[in-house]
Protein backbone atom coordinates (compact mmCIF):
# COMPACT_ATOMS: atom_id res chain seq x y z
CA UNK A 1 0.00 0.00 0.00
CA UNK A 2 1.55 3.52 -1.06
CA UNK A 3 1.97 6.33 1.66
CA UNK A 4 -0.95 8.20 0.26
CA UNK A 5 -3.23 5.42 -0.10
CA UNK A 6 -3.57 5.52 3.72
CA UNK A 7 -5.04 9.09 3.68
CA UNK A 8 -8.64 9.72 2.81
CA UNK A 9 -9.38 13.73 1.94
CA UNK A 10 -13.29 12.57 1.05
CA UNK A 11 -13.77 13.55 4.39
CA UNK A 12 -13.09 17.37 3.63
CA UNK A 13 -15.69 18.23 1.75
CA UNK A 14 -19.22 17.27 3.82
CA UNK A 15 -16.92 18.84 6.98
CA UNK A 16 -16.24 21.93 4.83
CA UNK A 17 -19.64 24.01 6.47
CA UNK A 18 -18.42 23.27 10.42
CA UNK A 19 -14.58 23.94 9.29
CA UNK A 20 -16.28 27.74 8.08
CA UNK A 21 -17.93 28.40 11.13
CA UNK A 22 -14.63 27.58 13.09
CA UNK A 23 -12.54 30.20 10.64
CA UNK A 24 -15.78 32.68 11.14
CA UNK A 25 -14.57 32.76 14.47
CA UNK A 26 -10.84 32.99 13.56
CA UNK A 27 -11.33 36.01 11.61
CA UNK A 28 -13.74 37.45 13.79
CA UNK A 29 -11.27 37.33 16.60
CA UNK A 30 -8.40 38.19 13.93
CA UNK A 31 -10.36 41.69 12.88
CA UNK A 32 -12.09 42.43 16.31
CA UNK A 33 -8.14 41.91 18.06
CA UNK A 34 -6.55 43.95 15.16
CA UNK A 35 -8.75 46.64 15.73
CA UNK A 36 -8.83 46.85 19.24
CA UNK A 37 -5.33 46.14 19.07
CA UNK A 38 -4.38 49.39 17.22
CA UNK A 39 -6.94 52.08 18.71
CA UNK A 40 -5.60 50.73 22.09
CA UNK A 41 -2.07 50.15 21.10
CA UNK A 42 -1.99 54.30 19.63
CA UNK A 43 -3.42 55.41 23.21
CA UNK A 44 -0.64 53.50 24.60
CA UNK A 45 1.74 54.76 22.14
CA UNK A 46 0.36 58.27 23.06
CA UNK A 47 0.86 57.94 26.75
CA UNK A 48 4.00 56.45 26.29
CA UNK A 49 5.32 59.69 24.49
CA UNK A 50 3.81 62.39 26.71
CA UNK A 51 4.95 64.56 29.01
CA UNK A 52 2.68 63.22 32.00
CA UNK A 53 5.07 61.03 34.01
CA UNK A 54 2.94 58.90 35.84
CA UNK A 55 0.80 58.19 32.51
CA UNK A 56 3.88 57.20 30.44
CA UNK A 57 5.46 55.31 33.37
CA UNK A 58 2.20 53.44 33.55
CA UNK A 59 1.76 52.65 29.48
CA UNK A 60 5.87 51.91 29.79
CA UNK A 61 4.88 48.78 32.18
CA UNK A 62 1.64 47.02 30.76
CA UNK A 63 3.04 47.28 27.49
CA UNK A 64 6.72 45.59 28.96
CA UNK A 65 4.60 43.58 31.30
CA UNK A 66 2.46 42.48 28.30
CA UNK A 67 5.29 41.16 25.88
CA UNK A 68 7.47 39.21 28.64
CA UNK A 69 4.85 37.21 29.09
CA UNK A 70 4.05 34.12 26.96
CA UNK A 71 0.41 34.98 24.74
CA UNK A 72 -0.53 31.04 25.58
CA UNK A 73 -0.18 32.13 29.25
CA UNK A 74 -2.33 35.03 29.21
CA UNK A 75 -5.03 33.40 27.53
CA UNK A 76 -5.10 30.65 30.07
CA UNK A 77 -4.73 33.36 33.16
CA UNK A 78 -7.16 35.33 31.74
CA UNK A 79 -9.87 32.53 31.19
CA UNK A 80 -9.10 31.01 34.80
CA UNK A 81 -9.04 34.02 36.78
CA UNK A 82 -12.13 36.17 35.69
CA UNK A 83 -14.86 33.76 36.71
CA UNK A 84 -12.68 33.80 40.22
CA UNK A 85 -13.09 37.94 40.34
CA UNK A 86 -16.29 38.35 39.25
CA UNK A 87 -18.10 35.06 40.23
CA UNK A 88 -19.29 34.78 36.74
CA UNK A 89 -17.92 32.55 34.00
CA UNK A 90 -17.24 34.05 30.78
CA UNK A 91 -17.52 31.97 27.13
CA UNK A 92 -14.02 31.05 25.85
CA UNK A 93 -14.72 33.24 22.76
CA UNK A 94 -15.51 36.32 24.63
CA UNK A 95 -12.58 35.98 27.01
CA UNK A 96 -9.82 34.98 23.58
CA UNK A 97 -11.53 38.38 22.00
CA UNK A 98 -10.22 40.42 25.47
CA UNK A 99 -7.03 38.58 26.09
CA UNK A 100 -6.15 39.24 22.42
CA UNK A 101 -7.17 42.40 22.50
CA UNK A 102 -5.20 43.23 24.90
CA UNK A 103 -2.62 41.34 24.30
CA UNK A 104 -1.66 42.61 20.42
CA UNK A 105 -2.48 46.39 22.30
CA UNK A 106 0.97 46.39 23.56
CA UNK A 107 2.53 44.89 19.96
CA UNK A 108 0.51 47.28 18.03
CA UNK A 109 1.89 50.28 20.34
CA UNK A 110 5.84 49.29 19.86
CA UNK A 111 5.15 50.21 16.24
CA UNK A 112 2.51 52.85 16.11
CA UNK A 113 4.93 54.23 18.45
CA UNK A 114 7.54 54.07 15.83
CA UNK A 115 5.69 55.61 13.56
CA UNK A 116 4.69 58.49 15.57
CA UNK A 117 8.59 59.22 16.10
CA UNK A 118 8.68 58.71 12.00
CA UNK A 119 6.74 62.04 11.74
CA UNK A 120 9.15 65.02 12.12
CA UNK A 121 8.69 67.26 14.42
CA UNK A 122 8.42 70.56 12.49
CA UNK A 123 4.64 68.84 11.49
CA UNK A 124 3.65 69.20 14.85
CA UNK A 125 4.96 72.65 15.45
CA UNK A 126 3.31 73.79 12.17
CA UNK A 127 -0.16 72.17 13.18
CA UNK A 128 -0.22 73.73 16.80
CA UNK A 129 1.52 76.96 14.86
CA UNK A 130 -2.22 77.18 12.82
CA UNK A 131 -4.20 76.62 16.30
CA UNK A 132 -4.81 72.66 16.49
CA UNK A 133 -5.13 71.64 20.00
CA UNK A 134 -2.76 68.43 21.24
CA UNK A 135 -6.01 65.55 20.32
CA UNK A 136 -6.45 67.69 16.82
CA UNK A 137 -2.66 67.52 15.78
CA UNK A 138 -2.51 64.32 17.10
CA UNK A 139 -5.44 63.10 14.71
CA UNK A 140 -5.01 65.52 11.47
CA UNK A 141 -1.48 65.52 11.33
CA UNK A 142 0.48 63.15 13.37
CA UNK A 143 -1.67 59.95 13.21
CA UNK A 144 -2.64 59.68 9.87
CA UNK A 145 1.35 59.98 8.77
CA UNK A 146 2.21 57.59 11.26
CA UNK A 147 -0.21 55.07 10.29
CA UNK A 148 0.91 55.33 6.39
CA UNK A 149 4.16 54.85 7.31
CA UNK A 150 3.46 52.10 9.06
CA UNK A 151 1.03 50.69 7.11
CA UNK A 152 3.19 47.60 6.09
CA UNK A 153 4.11 46.88 9.54
CA UNK A 154 0.93 46.84 10.79
CA UNK A 155 0.00 44.50 8.15
CA UNK A 156 2.86 41.80 8.59
CA UNK A 157 1.83 42.01 12.95
CA UNK A 158 -1.80 41.20 12.29
CA UNK A 159 -0.56 37.89 10.09
CA UNK A 160 1.16 36.92 12.94
CA UNK A 161 -2.15 37.78 15.06
CA UNK A 162 -4.18 35.79 12.61
CA UNK A 163 -1.79 32.88 13.11
CA UNK A 164 -1.70 33.25 17.20
CA UNK A 165 -5.29 33.17 17.43
CA UNK A 166 -4.52 29.29 17.31
CA UNK A 167 -3.72 29.26 20.32
CA UNK A 168 -7.37 29.78 21.42
CA UNK A 169 -7.60 26.43 20.93
CA UNK A 170 -6.18 25.72 24.67
CA UNK A 171 -9.48 26.79 26.31
CA UNK A 172 -11.93 25.38 23.84
CA UNK A 173 -13.12 28.23 22.09
CA UNK A 174 -14.04 27.12 18.39
CA UNK A 175 -11.57 28.60 16.27
CA UNK A 176 -10.83 26.84 12.98
CA UNK A 177 -7.85 24.84 14.60
CA UNK A 178 -10.88 23.33 17.02
CA UNK A 179 -13.05 23.23 14.25
CA UNK A 180 -10.82 20.58 12.52
CA UNK A 181 -10.22 18.50 15.50
CA UNK A 182 -13.74 18.41 16.52
CA UNK A 183 -13.85 16.83 12.73
CA UNK A 184 -11.03 15.04 12.63
CA UNK A 185 -12.65 12.88 15.82
CA UNK A 186 -15.89 12.39 14.25
CA UNK A 187 -14.67 11.17 10.78
CA UNK A 188 -11.78 9.51 12.34
CA UNK A 189 -9.53 11.40 9.84
CA UNK A 190 -7.74 13.90 12.06
CA UNK A 191 -4.08 13.74 10.29
CA UNK A 192 -6.96 14.78 6.79
CA UNK A 193 -8.76 18.07 8.89
CA UNK A 194 -5.03 18.97 10.13
CA UNK A 195 -3.39 19.07 6.39
CA UNK A 196 -6.41 21.04 4.94
CA UNK A 197 -6.17 23.56 7.97
CA UNK A 198 -2.79 24.34 7.48
CA UNK A 199 -3.59 24.49 3.85
CA UNK A 200 -6.26 27.04 4.76
CA UNK A 201 -3.94 28.73 7.24
CA UNK A 202 -1.31 28.89 5.01
CA UNK A 203 -3.47 30.39 1.92
CA UNK A 204 -4.91 33.39 3.91
CA UNK A 205 -1.33 34.27 5.17
CA UNK A 206 0.64 34.12 2.06
CA UNK A 207 -2.45 36.15 0.44
CA UNK A 208 -2.01 38.82 3.06
CA UNK A 209 1.90 38.84 2.85
CA UNK A 210 1.32 39.77 -0.86
CA UNK A 211 -1.15 42.53 -0.01
CA UNK A 212 1.67 43.54 2.86
CA UNK A 213 4.62 43.74 -0.47
CA UNK A 214 1.83 46.13 -2.79
CA UNK A 215 0.84 48.57 0.61
CA UNK A 216 4.89 48.92 0.72
CA UNK A 217 5.44 49.82 -2.54
CA UNK A 218 2.16 51.68 -2.78
CA UNK A 219 2.48 53.90 0.64
CA UNK A 220 5.34 55.76 1.18
CA UNK A 221 4.27 59.60 1.20
CA UNK A 222 6.03 61.79 -1.24
CA UNK A 223 7.71 64.12 0.74
CA UNK B 1 1.46 93.78 19.12
CA UNK B 2 4.35 91.86 19.81
CA UNK B 3 6.18 92.85 23.60
CA UNK B 4 9.19 90.51 24.27
CA UNK B 5 10.11 91.52 28.15
CA UNK B 6 13.44 90.21 29.28
CA UNK B 7 13.00 86.56 28.37
CA UNK B 8 15.73 83.65 28.96
CA UNK B 9 15.29 79.96 28.26
CA UNK B 10 17.62 77.50 29.44
CA UNK B 11 17.60 73.85 27.68
CA UNK B 12 18.80 71.74 31.14
CA UNK B 13 22.31 73.30 32.05
CA UNK B 14 22.68 75.61 28.88
CA UNK B 15 21.08 78.97 28.55
CA UNK B 16 19.78 79.48 25.03
CA UNK B 17 18.43 82.98 25.61
CA UNK B 18 19.04 85.97 27.66
CA UNK B 19 16.99 88.38 28.83
CA UNK B 20 15.95 89.04 25.28
CA UNK B 21 13.65 92.28 25.28
CA UNK B 22 12.21 94.37 21.95
CA UNK B 23 8.82 95.28 21.02
CA UNK B 24 6.82 94.87 17.32
CA UNK B 25 4.35 97.13 16.93
CA UNK B 26 1.36 97.36 14.66
CA UNK B 27 2.37 97.57 10.83
CA UNK B 28 5.84 96.93 11.96
CA UNK B 29 8.60 94.63 10.28
CA UNK B 30 11.19 93.70 11.85
CA UNK B 31 14.35 91.40 10.99
CA UNK B 32 16.34 89.48 13.17
CA UNK B 33 19.68 88.25 11.90
CA UNK B 34 22.56 86.73 13.56
CA UNK B 35 25.34 83.88 13.37
CA UNK B 36 23.64 80.07 12.99
CA UNK B 37 23.28 79.01 16.89
CA UNK B 38 22.80 82.26 18.56
CA UNK B 39 18.73 81.47 19.50
CA UNK B 40 16.72 82.95 16.72
CA UNK B 41 14.95 79.88 16.00
CA UNK B 42 14.48 79.78 19.72
CA UNK B 43 13.27 82.93 20.00
CA UNK B 44 10.61 83.26 17.46
CA UNK B 45 9.11 79.98 18.47
CA UNK B 46 8.67 81.80 22.08
CA UNK B 47 6.82 84.01 20.68
CA UNK B 48 4.13 81.97 20.00
CA UNK B 49 4.73 79.35 22.50
CA UNK B 50 5.74 76.74 20.24
CA UNK B 51 8.94 76.81 22.80
CA UNK B 52 8.23 77.40 26.49
CA UNK B 53 10.60 79.75 28.06
CA UNK B 54 11.31 79.99 31.82
CA UNK B 55 12.09 84.11 32.46
CA UNK B 56 10.53 87.18 31.57
CA UNK B 57 7.32 86.84 29.41
CA UNK B 58 5.93 87.92 26.34
CA UNK B 59 2.49 89.71 25.48
CA UNK B 60 1.08 88.97 22.28
CA UNK B 61 -1.98 91.22 21.16
CA UNK B 62 -2.49 92.00 24.87
CA UNK B 63 -2.59 88.31 25.65
CA UNK B 64 0.93 86.85 28.08
CA UNK B 65 2.20 84.10 26.60
CA UNK B 66 4.15 82.50 29.63
CA UNK B 67 0.66 82.86 31.69
CA UNK B 68 -0.10 79.22 32.19
CA UNK B 69 -3.91 80.35 31.92
CA UNK B 70 -3.26 81.27 28.35
CA UNK B 71 -5.38 79.48 25.79
CA UNK B 72 -2.06 78.89 23.69
CA UNK B 73 -3.99 76.74 20.37
CA UNK B 74 -6.99 79.96 20.78
CA UNK B 75 -4.14 82.63 20.84
CA UNK B 76 -1.53 80.72 17.90
CA UNK B 77 -4.75 80.87 15.45
CA UNK B 78 -4.62 83.85 14.53
CA UNK B 79 -0.37 83.84 14.88
CA UNK B 80 0.79 82.85 11.29
CA UNK B 81 3.85 81.30 11.64
CA UNK B 82 6.05 79.91 8.17
CA UNK B 83 9.13 77.25 9.12
CA UNK B 84 12.08 76.69 6.90
CA UNK B 85 11.44 73.58 5.90
CA UNK B 86 7.61 74.41 5.03
CA UNK B 87 6.16 72.14 6.96
CA UNK B 88 3.47 71.82 4.58
CA UNK B 89 1.25 68.62 5.76
CA UNK B 90 2.26 66.08 3.05
CA UNK B 91 -0.73 63.30 3.63
CA UNK B 92 -3.39 66.48 2.35
CA UNK B 93 -3.70 68.12 -1.07
CA UNK B 94 -3.10 71.85 -1.45
CA UNK B 95 -6.23 72.87 -0.76
CA UNK B 96 -6.80 70.76 2.40
CA UNK B 97 -3.76 72.13 3.60
CA UNK B 98 -4.96 75.50 3.09
CA UNK B 99 -8.67 74.59 4.77
CA UNK B 100 -7.99 72.29 7.34
CA UNK B 101 -7.31 74.84 9.78
CA UNK B 102 -9.87 77.20 8.86
CA UNK B 103 -12.33 74.56 9.18
CA UNK B 104 -11.28 72.39 12.18
CA UNK B 105 -9.57 75.55 14.51
CA UNK B 106 -11.79 78.37 13.34
CA UNK B 107 -15.21 76.72 12.35
CA UNK B 108 -15.56 77.71 8.94
CA UNK B 109 -18.21 75.82 6.72
CA UNK B 110 -16.20 74.15 4.06
CA UNK B 111 -17.53 76.24 1.24
CA UNK B 112 -16.28 79.12 2.93
CA UNK B 113 -12.65 77.81 3.58
CA UNK B 114 -12.33 76.35 0.54
CA UNK B 115 -13.38 79.90 -1.59
CA UNK B 116 -10.65 81.16 1.05
CA UNK B 117 -8.28 78.68 -0.06
CA UNK B 118 -8.73 79.57 -3.75
CA UNK B 119 -8.27 83.11 -3.31
CA UNK B 120 -4.91 83.00 -1.70
CA UNK B 121 -3.43 80.29 -3.90
CA UNK B 122 -4.72 82.65 -6.90
CA UNK B 123 -2.50 85.34 -4.49
CA UNK B 124 0.59 83.40 -4.23
CA UNK B 125 0.12 82.37 -8.14
CA UNK B 126 -0.38 78.78 -7.63
CA UNK B 127 -4.43 78.45 -8.24
CA UNK B 128 -3.34 75.19 -10.78
CA UNK B 129 -1.59 73.21 -8.34
CA UNK B 130 -5.08 73.80 -5.54
CA UNK B 131 -5.29 69.89 -6.15
CA UNK B 132 -1.70 68.53 -6.32
CA UNK B 133 0.23 67.23 -3.38
CA UNK B 134 2.75 68.98 -1.47
CA UNK B 135 5.39 66.26 -2.40
CA UNK B 136 5.00 67.47 -6.14
CA UNK B 137 5.62 70.85 -5.57
CA UNK B 138 9.26 72.85 -5.70
CA UNK B 139 10.19 73.88 -3.03
CA UNK B 140 9.75 77.76 -3.56
CA UNK B 141 5.60 76.83 -4.70
CA UNK B 142 5.63 74.88 -1.47
CA UNK B 143 7.07 78.13 0.72
CA UNK B 144 4.42 80.06 -1.08
CA UNK B 145 1.53 77.57 -0.15
CA UNK B 146 2.52 77.79 3.40
CA UNK B 147 2.27 81.54 3.25
CA UNK B 148 -1.01 80.99 1.91
CA UNK B 149 -1.52 78.42 4.80
CA UNK B 150 -0.84 80.79 7.61
CA UNK B 151 -2.87 83.53 5.96
CA UNK B 152 -5.87 81.57 5.39
CA UNK B 153 -5.87 81.64 9.29
CA UNK B 154 -6.79 85.39 9.04
CA UNK B 155 -3.30 86.32 11.18
CA UNK B 156 -3.09 89.34 13.45
CA UNK B 157 0.51 89.45 12.83
CA UNK B 158 3.43 86.62 10.90
CA UNK B 159 6.27 85.25 12.22
CA UNK B 160 8.90 83.47 9.77
CA UNK B 161 11.68 81.26 10.61
CA UNK B 162 13.70 81.69 7.52
CA UNK B 163 11.49 81.04 5.23
CA UNK B 164 14.46 81.03 2.12
CA UNK B 165 17.27 79.66 3.14
CA UNK B 166 16.05 76.17 2.35
CA UNK B 167 15.37 77.12 -0.96
CA UNK B 168 17.35 76.80 -4.29
CA UNK B 169 18.57 80.25 -5.10
CA UNK B 170 16.66 80.59 -8.04
CA UNK B 171 13.79 80.35 -6.16
CA UNK B 172 13.95 82.39 -3.43
CA UNK B 173 12.79 85.61 -4.90
CA UNK B 174 9.47 84.20 -5.86
CA UNK B 175 9.11 83.82 -2.14
CA UNK B 176 10.33 87.13 -0.76
CA UNK B 177 7.68 89.01 -3.82
CA UNK B 178 4.97 87.30 -1.59
CA UNK B 179 6.49 88.58 1.60
CA UNK B 180 7.09 92.16 0.20
CA UNK B 181 3.69 92.13 -1.05
CA UNK B 182 2.65 91.37 2.87
CA UNK B 183 4.73 93.92 4.53
CA UNK B 184 3.88 96.88 2.10
CA UNK B 185 0.26 96.10 3.02
CA UNK B 186 0.44 96.57 6.45
CA UNK B 187 1.12 93.28 7.94
CA UNK B 188 3.12 93.06 10.98
CA UNK B 189 6.24 90.83 10.57
CA UNK B 190 8.72 89.79 13.12
CA UNK B 191 11.23 87.79 10.08
CA UNK B 192 14.12 85.49 10.78
CA UNK B 193 16.37 86.00 7.72
CA UNK B 194 19.49 86.87 5.88
CA UNK B 195 18.33 87.62 3.19
CA UNK B 196 19.43 91.63 3.76
CA UNK B 197 18.30 92.60 0.52
CA UNK B 198 14.68 92.19 1.63
CA UNK B 199 15.53 93.77 5.11
CA UNK B 200 16.42 96.85 3.13
CA UNK B 201 13.76 97.24 1.39
CA UNK B 202 11.26 96.69 3.76
CA UNK B 203 12.14 96.28 7.47
CA UNK B 204 11.76 99.17 9.69
CA UNK B 205 14.18 97.34 12.32
CA UNK B 206 16.48 94.62 12.44
CA UNK B 207 17.64 92.92 15.46
CA UNK B 208 21.28 91.28 15.59
CA UNK B 209 21.56 88.06 17.85
CA UNK B 210 24.75 86.74 19.27
CA UNK B 211 24.74 83.79 21.67
CA UNK B 212 21.61 83.82 22.92
CA UNK B 213 21.13 87.92 23.59
CA UNK B 214 20.22 90.89 21.42
CA UNK B 215 23.30 92.51 20.71
CA UNK B 216 21.32 95.56 18.34
CA UNK B 217 17.88 96.43 18.27
CA UNK B 218 18.32 99.51 15.99
CA UNK B 219 16.37 101.21 12.64
CA UNK B 220 16.75 99.77 9.69
CA UNK B 221 19.34 102.71 7.86
CA UNK B 222 20.93 103.00 11.40
CA UNK B 223 21.98 99.21 11.48
CA UNK B 224 23.30 98.91 7.94
CA UNK B 225 25.05 102.56 8.35
CA UNK B 226 26.87 102.04 11.22
CA UNK B 227 26.08 99.09 13.54
CA UNK B 228 26.99 100.13 16.87
CA UNK B 229 28.57 96.47 17.99
CA UNK B 230 32.24 94.47 16.47
CA UNK B 231 30.19 91.20 15.81
CA UNK B 232 27.24 92.91 14.29
CA UNK B 233 29.93 94.56 11.65
CA UNK B 234 31.54 91.10 11.12
CA UNK B 235 28.72 89.52 10.50
CA UNK B 236 27.25 91.94 8.17
CA UNK B 237 30.38 92.30 6.26
CA UNK B 238 30.32 88.14 5.79
CA UNK B 239 26.89 88.03 4.55
CA UNK B 240 27.05 91.35 2.43
CA UNK B 241 30.23 89.63 0.77
CA UNK B 242 28.39 86.88 -0.33
N1 LIG C 1 15.93 70.95 21.65
C1 LIG C 1 17.14 71.47 21.97
N2 LIG C 1 17.85 70.95 22.99
C2 LIG C 1 19.06 71.46 23.32
N3 LIG C 1 19.63 72.48 22.69
C3 LIG C 1 18.98 73.05 21.66
C4 LIG C 1 17.70 72.57 21.24
N4 LIG C 1 17.29 73.31 20.19
C5 LIG C 1 18.27 74.21 19.98
N5 LIG C 1 19.27 74.06 20.85
C6 LIG C 1 20.50 74.88 20.92
O1 LIG C 1 20.11 76.20 21.16
C7 LIG C 1 20.93 77.11 20.43
C8 LIG C 1 20.08 78.04 19.63
O2 LIG C 1 19.41 77.30 18.61
P1 LIG C 1 18.53 78.00 17.50
O3 LIG C 1 17.99 76.95 16.64
O4 LIG C 1 17.56 78.91 18.16
O5 LIG C 1 19.61 78.86 16.73
P2 LIG C 1 19.44 79.68 15.40
O6 LIG C 1 19.93 81.03 15.70
O7 LIG C 1 18.07 79.55 14.89
O8 LIG C 1 20.46 78.96 14.44
P3 LIG C 1 20.34 78.63 12.88
O9 LIG C 1 20.76 79.84 12.15
O10 LIG C 1 21.32 77.50 12.70
O11 LIG C 1 18.94 78.23 12.59
C9 LIG C 1 21.87 76.26 19.61
O12 LIG C 1 23.13 76.23 20.25
C10 LIG C 1 21.24 74.90 19.61
O13 LIG C 1 22.23 73.90 19.57
MG1 LIG D 1 17.21 78.60 13.15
Amino acid sequence: MSFFAQFDFSVIAPSLPFLWEGLKFTAKLTLIAMAGGIFLGTLLALARLSSIAPLAMAATWYVNLMRSIPLLMVILWFFLIIPLLTGKPMGAETSAIITFTAFEAAYFSEIMRAGIQSVPRGQVFAGQAIGMTYWQTMSYVVLPQAFRNMLPVLLTQTIILFQDTSLVYAIGAKDLLKAAEIAGKNYGRPIEMYVFVALVYFLICFALSRLVKHFQARTAIIR
Amino acid sequence: MIQIDNISKWYGQFRVLTDCSTHVTKGEVVVVCGPSGSGKSTLIKCVNGLEPFQQGDIIVNAISIGDPKTNLPQLRAHVGMVFQHFELFPHMSITQNLTIGQVKVLGRGKEEAQQRALKLLDRVGLSSQADKFPGQLSGGQQQRVALARALAMDPICMLFDEPTSALDPEMINEVLDVMVQLAQEGMTMMVVTHEMGFARKVADRVIFMDNGSIIEDAATEEFFGTPRSERAQIFLSKILSH
